[in-house]
Parts: structure tokens; C-alpha cells; sequence
């Protein structure tokens, strides 16, 4: 049978290498803040731990997954992304981000005025499969819970 | 043995094609096709004779009202009902059962009376009884499972007091499959003064179901998931318990007469139907027994008994890629409803790699969390077949399954 339909997902070099090597991959015991999203349809869990500085900007992450391919790949990226950053950059980002997967007009990470997504981009590929971007939206759902209780 | 290819030419969708290729659907537990017959008549009823039903004296209404209390004794006469009085429309068999906590249940459950179901529950068959418990001071009682998803009889037994005022239990487990050995457990039921609740949404479609056999005092099922179509469902039960029960709802068509001040209710069944019914999907639900009735439940009964056995024959190619399947064993202690584990790849990895080979399954824990979890899995893909499934389909199964495993292992 062929599927190479379903290559772009499952044999991407980007979503594979984090599914099998996910980054920052512990459990931050002393973390600032935690961020937890649970999908209760398909039981999927992602939670995140933050550690920022007094100028509000992150330097340290610990993520943990339990769930699909895509769920993993997301956390890892995202984990990887949000280091460095300034805990505004990030609530600008999940709003951005979530927006562009859910939208149903072709827009795309094109907006200049972002960071640079760098490899993150590549999840915009699930929205060929519709029913998948909730495994994306999970790790951005878990972000802004945990980012309302920072504020 | 029943004809399936003359029973796959009634249901158009089945001709359809998913991402290409040739669609199989093994997803009945969740919704079931429907055949033309069904689509048929819905189509018609809006055409033809579109009119609220025990209202008008015009011809249009007299029409949809003897096709609406038609259907409602074709139902009776399918399960056995002593009479279609005892049929009630609800929306689903979750509506039935919440009817039944909550307007026989608040009635009759009290501090520290006990109700039991089984660890297979479907969510609604758990939370109404959760809610309820709560609210009254009662406790919930769940009967367990051995290692291969069976009941534990044994522990039923000694579970079952005289503060046992319900048994609520689900018929076939829309999870895993098992087929509750209910006939006895009813009467065991009853035996300590236990009323029994039948939940029979995976039994009543599959087998044919005889309430006055069984002796249960109460079943509920939906109309989609036996070729009927969505938003119509139904209530069976002994008279003396609906005449005990109060409506949930009041309004129109419910009542006998109304005064500024009060109101007395209308006899069964439309106590319980305030306001303008289902009437279109009611009829067709009545069109969707007829279809079943004419197959014959045991024809569907036998047939899907012989796909299981097929198919665990099948099962061990699966076993070698590490793949644990849940569930008794033996096809006669269970459904054809296949829930499993695949260790390599995640249960949504698979069904969206299934679907690209045009194969309709359900990924995750099939509203059974409780359950889902105790088989110590995230979640599980399941296939659930019917009628118009195929040996071919099986075989189209195993293969796609054996695929996207070494798929997703060969991956890099």
C-alpha cells in the first residue's frame, strides 16, 4: 500500500529525530512555573516546567509527554524554542502560533515581526491533517494555562 | 447465513472511496452506516407527509402519527416489549439512562442503599449513578473484571446484598467486547430484591434481545448505532416502574389536562415526550428494525460470530509484531469489537496512518476511561464490525495493521 501520503509526517527528519531524541527531557524540580494540558478525548498529557530570571526571561525548560508522535515532536520543539526567550515574547508567540494552526485561511509563519519559528515551522505540515492539529494545539494549551498563573 | 454483498448494495456510503482507496469502515461502535431503506424514508416523511404528530385532525397528521406509533411498535415487538406503551423516545440510550437516575433513581435510591455496575462501563452508565450517589448518600459499586476483561462472578455474588437497590450494567462492552452473561446475573439480581438495568447500545444492534426472557426491569439503547439514524433513542421498562417515575420534563403534549394551576400527565408513553418529538428519526429507526428484523438478529448474530472467530484465528500475525489484543478469547463470550494495543506506535499515529489506506477506526479510550486506564494503556485502537463487514475486510485489517507497524518502525 502505498504511503507516501503520510510521509510529510511520519518521515520528516525534524519530527522524527524529536520523537526519538526529545530535548530538555526532565523533570525541573525547581521550577518558577509549570504549565500541564491534558486531552481528555485521546488521553494525551504534556507538561512543562519554567525557569525564568528576574528580567522575566527563560533559562531553564523541562518538558515530559505522554502520547502521540505528534504530541512528543511538538513538546520537544517547543521546549527547545521557548529557551531564551522573554515570557512576553512567549505569550506573543502562542497566541501567533495557535492562531495560524486553527485558521482555515491560508495563512502561514510568514509574519516577519516574530521570531524566527526555525524548525517549529515545520508542524504547520499537520494542517494537511485536520484532526491532528489538536496534538499540536496541546503543548500551546498547556504554555498559556501556565503563563496565566505566572501573571 | 446472511447474503453480504446484497446487504452491502443498500448502503451507498460503503461505495464511496477515503483518500483514494476503497472505504472500510470498522468504526460501528461508535455509529453504524445506514442502509438506503432508512435514508429513504426520512426523505420521504419531509416530502410526503411532514406534520406534528397527535395534534391535527388533517390528513398529513394522521399520516405522520400512525407512522410515528408504527415505529413505536415495531420497536416493542423487536425487543419483545409487552406493549409499545413501555416504549419511550428519548434522544440516545445516554438520555435513557439519565431519565432513569434521575426520575426513578432520586425516587427510590436513598442513604445508604448500594448500586452496582461493572468496570466496563461506558461513561454514561458510570457518572449518572456517580452523580446520584453523591447527591443521596449511596454507594457505587463497581463489580471487576479478571485478566481477560470477563466479569468476576464470583465477587458479583458477594457484592449483591439487600442494600443493593440497582444493578446497572453495560451488555457488550463497547470497549473491549466482552458479552456480559447477563441472563443469569439478572435473575441474581432480582433474587436479593435488586432492580436491573440492561444497557444494551452494543447488544440490542448485534443479537437479538427478548426483555421478557431476560426479565430486566429496565433497557436502553440508541437508534444510530443499529443502522437508525442519529438523535433517536429509546427507554424500555416494566410498566409499574414508568407509572412509578415522574416526567423530567413537562410542556406540551405530556399532560392531560391544565389548569392555571396545575397539571395531570397523559398515560404512557408521552408522560415522558414533552414537546414536539423526533418524529422523522422515529420513523426511520422503525424503518431500520424492519431492515434488521428482515436479515434476521440471529442471522447478524451468527455471522458476526464467525468474523470474530475469523478473525482471532487471524490475530496471532499481529501478536508477532508485539500487538495485545483485550477481551476474552473465545467468540463466544465476545463481540466483533477489537481493541488493542500496538506498542511501536502510538494508537492516533496508527489511525491516521489507517486512514490514509482508507481504514476507519476509533483511537483512544471509547469514552471508557476508567477502563482504559486500568488495561495499564494511554489508549487503544479499536475495529468494531457489523453486517456488512467483509472477510475481505478483516484480511484488508491484519495486512494495513502489519504495514503501518513496520512502517513506523522502519522509519528514520
Amino acid at each position: 500500500m502505498d504511503l507516501k501520503r503520510v510521509d510529510d509526517l511520519y518521515r520528516d527528519k525534524v519530527i522524527l529525530d524529536h520523537c526519538r531524541n526529545p530535548r530538555n527531557f526532565v523533570f525541573l524540580s525547581n521550577a518558577d512555573f509549570v504549565c500541564d494540558a491534558i486531552n481528555s478525548f485521546c488521553g494525551d498529557e504534556i507538561h512543562i516546567q519554567i525557569k525564568a530570571d528576574q528580567s522575566h526571561k527563560i533559562t531553564n525548560v523541562g518538558y515530559q509527554s505522554e502520547g502521540c508522535a505528534i504530541n512528543q515532536a511538538t513538546g520537544s520543539l517547543i521546549s527547545e524554542y521557548i529557551n531564551g526567550l522573554k515570557i512576553n515574547e512567549v505569550v506573543e508567540f502562542t497566541s501567533y502560533f495557535s492562531d495560524i494552526m486553527q485558521s482555515r485561511l491560508d495563512s502561514d509563519f510568514s509574519d516577519k515581526s516574530m521570531t524566527d519559528l526555525g524548525d517549529l515551522q515545520i508542524l504547520y505540515r499537520v494542517k494537511e491533517f485536520p484532526i491532528r492539529i489538536k496534538c499540536v494545539l496541546l503543548s500551546i494549551e498547556a504554555l498559556k494555562s501556565g503563563l496565566y498563573s505566572y501573571k | 447465513m446472511l447474503n453480504v454483498e446484497n446487504i452491502r448494495e443498500d448502503f451507498p456510503i460503503l461505495t464511496r472511496e477515503v483518500h483514494g482507496k476503497p472505504l472500510v469502515y470498522l468504526d460501528n461502535a461508535a455509529t453504524t452506516q445506514k442502509p438506503i431503506q432508512v435514508i429513504d424514508s426520512l426523505v420521504e416523511y419531509y416530502k410526503n407527509y411532514n406534520s406534528n404528530v397527535h395534534r391535527g385532525v388533517h390528513l398529513l397528521s394522521v399520516e405522520a402519527t400512525d407512522q410515528f406509533e408504527l415505529a413505536r411498535e415495531k420497536i416493542a415487538s423487536f425487543i419483545n416489549a409487552k406493549n409499545s406503551e413501555l416504549i419511550i423516545w428519548t434522544r440516545n440510550a445516554s438520555e435513557s439512562l439519565n431519565l432513569v437516575a434521575y426520575m426513578w433513581g432520586r425516587k427510590n435510591i436513598h442513604d445508604g442503599d448500594e448500586i452496582l455496575v461493572t468496570a466496563l462501563e461506558h461513561h454514561s452508565n458510570l457518572i449518572p449513578w456517580q452523580e446520584l450517589a453523591k447527591e443521596k448518600g449511596a454507594s457505587l459499586k463497581i463489580i471487576p473484571i479478571d485478566g481477560d476483561g470477563s466479569l468476576d462472578l464470583e465477587a458479583y455474588k458477594e457484592m449483591l446484598t439487600p442494600k443493593t437497590k440497582l444493578v446497572s450494567m453495560i451488555h457488550v462492552s463497547n470497549a473491549i467486547g466482552t458479552i456480559n452473561p447477563v441472563e443469569n446475573m439478572i435473575k441474581m439480581a432480582h433474587d436479593v430484591g435488586a432492580k436491573f438495568l440492561l444497557d444494551g447500545a452494543q447488544s440490542v444492534p448485534h443479537m437479538p434481545i427478548d426483555v421478557q426472557d431476560l426479565n430486566c426491569d429496565f433497557l436502553v439503547f440508541s437508534g444510530h448505532k443499529m443502522m437508525g439514524p442519529t438523535g433517536i433513542g429509546v427507554l424500555y421498562a416494566k410498566k409499574d416502574l414508568l407509572d412509578d417515575m415522574d416526567p423530567l420534563y413537562t410542556g406540551g403534549e405530556m399532560v392531560l389536562e391544565v389548569t392555571y394551576e396545575n397539571a395531570t400527565w397523559a398515560p404512557l408513553p408521552m408522560k415522558f415526550e414533552a414537546g414536539t418529538p423526533n418524529i422523522a428519526d422515529a420513523i426511520a429507526l422503525g424503518v431500520a428494525v424492519d431492515y434488521l428484523t428482515k436479515i434476521g438478529m440471529d442471522s447478524i448474530h451468527d455471522y458476526e460470530k464467525s468474523i470474530t472467530e475469523y478473525a482471532l484465528k487471524k490475530f496471532p500475525v499481529l501478536e508477532e509484531k508485539g500487538v495485545v489484543l483485550f477481551g476474552p478469547k473465545d467468540p463466544n463470550l465476545r463481540g466483533a469489537i477489537f481493541s488493542f494495543h500496538t506498542p511501536s506506535i502510538h494508537p492516533h499515529d496508527l489511525g491516521t496512518i489507517m486512514d490514509y489506506m482508507g481504514i476507519a477506526l476509533r483511537t483512544g479510550h471509547h469514552c471508557a476511561m476508567p477502563l482504559v486506564k486500568s488495561l495499564g494503556v494511554p489508549a487503544t485502537a479499536r475495529a468494531s464490525l457489523y453486517a456488512y463487514n467483509t472477510y475481505q475486510e478483516v484480511d484488508i485489517l491484519i495486512d494495513g495493521l502489519v504495514e503501518a507497524i513496520e512502517y513506523f518502525e522502519n522509519g528514520s
